[in-house]
C-alpha cells in the first residue's frame, strides 16, 4: 500500500495538502473523511490519527498529523521543486515564519468567521451565535487581513517571496473559505485580489477549482437530523463561538 | 534558553512587554506586529519563535537532536510544533492576562472563560500525556527536541501562576525534570527566573503598569479569550 491522504476538502488545511500533492504528482490513494457524518470519530480513523482531525497521511506504517508536518513531509519526501520549501536557510525561514504565525490568526479566524456565519445565518446546526460575535469574529479577520498583507505580500508576488510556497497554499485555502461563507474578503483588497489571481494560476484554475468544489457548496449543506450526530456536530463547534 | 544550551553567540536587546517598549517606532521597524521574539542577523529580521528555532537550528548545525535530519523523526516535531501551535499557545497563556495583565490595566475577566480555560487546559494535558509523551522520555522519541522546549516553556506560565499542572500527572512531571535535568538547573534558573516570581512581583505591586498605548492591543488580545 503506498502513500494513503485521508481529508475532507470542506476543511482548509485538507484543501492545501490535496492542491500540493496533485500540482506535484505524488501518487496517493485518498480516503474522503467525512466531517458531518462523524467519520473522523470511528475506531478505524482513531487508529490513523488518535487526535481525530483531518488531514491524516499514513505512508506504510508511518502515520502523520497536522497539514504543517504533511506538507514538508511529502516536499521532502516527493523532492517538489524547491520553491515549495526553499533550501536556502533565509528563504526557508521565511516559509516557516509564515507558517506558524497563521495557526493563530487566519486559520482561527477563518475557521470562526465561517462556522459562525453559516450559523447565524440559520443553516443546520446549533444556535445561532450573537450578532456582536460575528461582528467582532469578522473584525478580526479584516485585522489578520490587513497583517498578512503589511507583513507578509507587501509588494511580493507571493507570501514569502517571488514564488508560490506551501505558504501560499495555506493562506489561500482559509481564505477561499471564508469567501464560501459569503465574506467578500477580496473586493476590498486589491492586492490580495491580484495575489489571489497568481495563487489560481499557479496552481491550475482546474486543481483549484475541483479541490473548492465541496466548501463552496457548503452553505446548501442539508441539515443535520441524526440526533446523536447532531449533538456530536454541536459539540465541536461549541469550541468555535467565541 | 535554545541559544544559551548550544552555545550560539548573541546580543541580547530586552524588550520590555508591560513597559510597552514592543510599541516603539523603533521596535515597529524590527517587527510590524509588534511582538517578541525577533531575530537579527545582519540584515535579516524574523519573527515567530518556531521559525527562529528552526532558523538557528540550522544556521548554528547544533546537535541533530534538536530538529532532526532524518524525515520521519523530523516529521513528528513538525506534527507536534503544528499541534502546539493550535492546542498550547494562547490556551496557556490566558493565565496570566486573567490574574496579572488584566487586573494591571483595570480587566476582570470574567469566571466562566476562567474555568473554561482550566477545562482546555486539562484536556490538552491529557491529549499531550497520551498522544505525543505515552511511554517515551520526550515528546517525539527518546531525546530532547524543539517540542519539549516549545512545551516546556508554555506549561510554566500558569505554573508560576499556582496551577498545579504537574499535580497527577506523573508522566508529564517525570518528563519536566528530564528536560530540565538536559538543559541544566543554573541555565533554568537564569531562564525562569522572572517568570516563576511573577505572582510575588504582582503581590508586591513591582511590575510596571502597562503605558496606555499598549492597552488597545491587550484589550484586543482579551476580547480573543474564549
Amino acid at each position: 500500500m503506498g502513500l494513503e491522504l485521508y481529508l475532507d476538502l470542506i476543511s482548509q488545511p485538507c484543501r492545501a495538502v490535496y492542491i500540493f500533492a496533485k500540482k506535484n504528482g505524488i501518487p496517493f490513494q485518498l480516503h474522503t473523511v467525512e466531517l458531518f457524518k462523524g467519520q473522523h470519530h470511528t475506531d478505524a480513523f482513531v487508529k490513523i490519527n488518535p487526535l481525530k482531525k483531518v488531514p491524516a497521511l499514513k505512508d506504510g506504517d508511518f502515520t502523520l498529523a497536522e497539514s504543517v508536518a504533511i506538507l514538508l513531509y511529502l516536499s521532502r519526501k516527493y523532492k517538489a521543486p524547491d520553491h515549495w520549501y526553499p533550501e536556502d536557510l533565509q528563504a526557508r525561514a521565511r516559509v516557516d515564519e509564515y507558517l506558524s504565525w497563521q495557526h493563530t490568526t487566519l486559520r482561527s479566524c477563518c475557521t470562526r468567521a465561517m462556522w459562525q456565519k453559516v450559523s447565524y445565518e440559520g443553516k443546520w446546526a446549533g444556535t445561532p451565535p450573537p450578532p456582536e460575535m460575528l461582528a467582532a469574529t469578522l473584525g478580526e479577520l479584516d485585522r489578520c487581513l490587513q497583517m498578512l498583507e503589511d507583513k507578509f505580500l507587501r509588494d511580493q508576488a507571493f507570501l514569502t517571496g517571488p514564488h508560490i510556497s506551501v505558504a501560499d497554499l495555506l493562506a489561500i485555502t482559509e481564505m477561499m473559505h471564508s469567501v464560501s461563507a459569503g465574506c467578500k474578503i477580496f473586493e476590498s483588497r486589491p492586492k490580495l485580489a491580484a495575489w489571489r489571481q497568481r495563487v489560481e494560476a499557479a496552481v491550475g484554475e482546474d486543481l483549484f477549482r475541483e479541490a473548492h468544489a465541496v466548501v463552496l457548496k457548503a452553505k446548501d449543506l442539508p441539515p443535520v437530523v441524526d440526533p446523536a450526530l447532531k449533538e456530536q456536530l454541536k459539540l465541536s463547534l461549541q469550541c468555535l463561538l467565541y | 534558553m535554545f541559544a544559551k544550551k548550544n552555545g550560539i553567540p548573541f546580543q541580547l536587546r530586552t524588550v520590555e512587554l508591560l513597559k510597552g517598549q514592543h510599541m516603539s517606532e523603533e521596535f515597529f521597524q524590527v517587527n510590524c506586529l509588534w511582538k517578541v521574539p525577533v531575530l537579527k542577523d545582519g540584515g535579516f529580521l524574523l519573527t515567530e519563535s518556531t521559525a527562529i528555532l528552526i532558523y538557528l537550528s540550522s544556521k548554528y548545525q547544533v546537535a541533530d537532536n534538536w530538529y532532526p535530519g532524518d524525515l520521519q523523526a523530523r516529521a513528528r516535531v513538525n506534527e507536534y510544533l503544528g499541534w502546539h501551535a493550535d492546542n498550547i499557545r494562547g490556551t496557556f497563556g490566558v493565565p496570566l492576562w486573567a490574574q496579572v495583565i488584566g487586573p494591571l490595566i483595570g480587566m476582570q475577566i470574567p469566571k466562566e472563560k476562567v474555568d473554561h480555560n482550566k477545562a482546555g487546559m486539562g484536556q490538552a494535558l491529557q491529549l499531550l500525556e497520551d498522544k505525543f509523551l505515552g511511554d517515551r522520555a520526550f515528546l517525539t522519541g527518546q531525546q530532547v527536541t524543539l517540542a519539549d522546549l516549545m512545551l516546556l516553556e508554555e506549561l510554566l506560565q500558569p505554573v508560576a501562576l499556582g496551577y498545579n499542572l504537574f499535580e497527577g500527572r506523573p508522566r508529564l512531571a517525570a518528563w519536566r525534570a528530564r528536560v530540565e535535568a538536559f538543559l541544566g538547573a543554573e541555565l533554568c534558573q537564569e531562564v525562569h527566573g522572572s517568570i516563576l516570581s511573577i505572582w510575588e512581583q504582582a503581590a508586591k505591586k513591582t511590575i510596571p503598569v502597562p503605558p496606555p498605548e499598549a492597552r488597545p492591543f491587550m484589550l484586543l488580545r482579551i476580547a480573543r479569550i474564549p
